[in-house]
């Protein structure tokens, strides 16, 4: 199975600070990729990097085997990358059918001047989007709020909301940033059932994600970050066994509670 | 009442039975003149609304646009001997190909930013309109001439106010269909997260532009019927500065991201200052309290506070 996303060498600096530094990675279709380590380990800024949020300093970027390095997000789009935010990135104003329905962006193809007619065309395109984003919606179980104001859904459902809108851009690598986060235990069950879903329809999946519980069941490969560099990459059973993951990434959670305590 | 506020078709029957039953009980054609020019100011208004309320980009030069609509059918029917119709689509055009031109560079900023360079957007065209005398006048304006369709000369409040009436409806029609539409839906996303947009695909700076295209030619358009209504325009009265305050204020006090309320922004500071007039001295006093006091008990402008009272109120 040939990757489907790849990255070699991938680098960043912010001044004199290196935030990512020469990570090497690769992900299949239809495989659940984690990253994982400790806060600052560069895990967001790696998916900022990858999204075309970020230029990198250093090192490329392959998708589908084609360079796309530097390329801002709304092209990576078009070609199949999409991805979720940490911290929510909703339209707020718009009912959630409509946050998915912008998702189908990259598959609208009527033009302004038949927008501003409302032509026959671009209403059937409306119906067509609409259908999409509701059943993108139901895939992740939020197909009942549909018609309500993203702005009075809940932080759960939220973060639901934002995969659906990324899935509804029908990408074939899909980047999500901590989607369990601040879940309650249904809700994180019910990320656990989608982002299996979606790598079942043979999507590649690239996650960052805290919960350890969920990583560890769901990964099929997981690669460590410290400090910007990729300290070890395997199974999630290697990668538990490790001595260097557990001094660096579960050392630290420990010493913390330690001084804590 | 509030799916009924929410269906675009039965908002442009309720608007168009309003426009032609408001003839029904004018007593003079002063009422025409004033009527008229709310409909011309809704027209600027809403597409202005479509750049700030649904797409959150500001612009304090938009009367800028509105001097260009007026300066061309002044221009291009006095010194070209175009028919008014023509000077007006052509001015929409200069209108349109300028916000596009100027657009690109300025658009990029944002906030308080983009508000300061589209503010110099307006003091330069208006300085323009002053300066070259010989095209236009200078300050004192100059005369238009009357604009003739099918052998006819239109004139009197009556005609101009049935001329901008259909503007207006036509307007508000292509506004909530681009609103429900996929530009619709990129602009308002990006309105609430240009990050978001982007990674699903929009091209933020794309739909920037051509909201920012389409909403100078709304402008353009209510500038030349603003001048056939007239006869006569001054680049103050026109294309200054304070009529861009006076644009941003009805899209605000009316309400962002309301078609509807970028008409009732624009019925209230054409007509209320005229209502006023009786009370002689205190006019503007009393102008400013009643856009103070609307602002503090509908602070999301007329309409989406009044749907919000509904909504809650319903609930």
């Amino acid at each position: 199975m040939s990757a489907l996303l790849e990255t070699e060498n991938l680098s960043i600096a912010f001044g004199g600070i290196t935030a990512v530094d020469q990570v090497s990675l690769a992900v299949a279709p239809g495989q659940i990729h984690s990253i994982i380590g400790p806060n600052g380990a560069g895990k967001t800024t790696l998916f900022n990097l990858i999204s075309g949020l970020y230029q990198p300093s250093g090192g490329r970027v392959k998708l589908a085997g084609e360079e796309v390095t530097g390329l801002p997000p709304e092209q990576l789009a078009r070609r199949g990358l999409s991805r979720s935010f940490q911290n929510l990135q909703i339209f707020f104003r718009m009912s959630a059918v409509e946050n998915v329905m912008v998702g189908c962006h990259r598959h609208e193809r009527t033009g302004i001047l038949s927008h501003l007619l409302a032509l026959p065309t671009v209403r059937a395109e409306n119906r067509n989007s609409r259908e999409i984003a509701m059943a993108q919606l139901a895939r992740v179980g939020l197909a009942d709020l549909a018609e309500k104001e993203a702005g009075s859904l809940s932080y759960g459902a939220l973060k639901r909301l934002e995969i659906a809108r990324a899935l509804a851009t029908e990408p074939r690598i899909l980047l999500l940033d901590e989607p369990a986060a601040g879940c309650n235990p249904v809700e994180t069950e019910e990320i656990d059932r989608v982002i299996h879903d979606v790598a079942k329809a043979g999507i590649a999946i690239l996650l960052v994600e805290h919960d350890m519980r969920l990583v560890m069941r769901i990964s099929d490969e997981i690669t460590v970050l410290e400090r910007g560099r990729k300290l070890v990459s395997g199974k999630p059973d290697a990668v538990r066994e490790d001595p260097r993951v557990i001094a660096a990434y579960l050392g630290t959670f420990g010493s913390e509670e330690a001084n804590r305590a | 009442m509030e799916r009924l506020l929410r269906n675009r078709w039965a908002l442009v029957l309720a608007l168009a039975l309003v426009l032609a039953a408001l003839p029904l009980v004018f007593p003079s054609n002063y009422y025409f003149r004033v009527a008229a020019l709310v409909n011309i100011f809704a027209l600027a208004a809403i597409g202005l609304n479509l750049l700030m309320g649904y797409a959150g980009q500001v612009s304090l030069g938009h009367a800028g646009f509105m001097g260009i609509g007026a300066y061309a059918v002044a221009i291009g029917a006095s010194r070209f001997g175009l028919n008014g119709a023509v000077a007006m689509l052509a001015g929409a055009a200069i209108a349109g190909l300028l916000a596009f031109l100027v657009g690109r560079p300025i658009l990029r900023l944002k906030g308080h930013y983009l508000a300061v360079a589209t503010l110099g957007l307006g003091l330069l065209i208006s300085m323009a309109l002053t300066n070259e005398a010989g095209w236009t006048g200078g300050p004192d304006g100059m005369a238009v001439p009357r604009l003739e369709l099918f052998g006819t000369r239109l004139r009197g409040p009556d005609t101009w106010y049935m001329i901008t009436a259909g503007a207006l409806v036509l307007g508000v029609i292509l506004a909530l269909n681009l609103i429900e539409s996929p530009t619709g839906r990129a602009m308002r996303a990006i309105h609430d997260s240009e990050i978001a947009a982007r990674v699903v695909g929009v091209d933020v700076a794309a739909y920037k532009l051509k909201i920012f295209v389409i909403s100078a030619v709304y402008a353009s358009i209510a500038g030349s019927l603003m001048a056939f209504l007239n006869g006569h325009i001054t680049p103050d009265g026109t294309a200054g500065f304070l009529r861009s305050v006076e644009l941003v204020t009805m899209v605000v006090l009316g309400g962002l991201g309301s078609v509807l309320g970028a008409i009732v922004g624009a019925a209230m500071l054409v007509i209320l200052p005229q209502a006023l007039t009786i009370f002689h001295e205190y006019e503007h006093l009393l102008l400013g309290l009643i856009i103070m006091a609307s602002m503090i008990l509908l602070p999301r402008g007329v309409i989406p506070s009044l749907l919000a009272r509904l909504r809650g109120g319903g609930a």
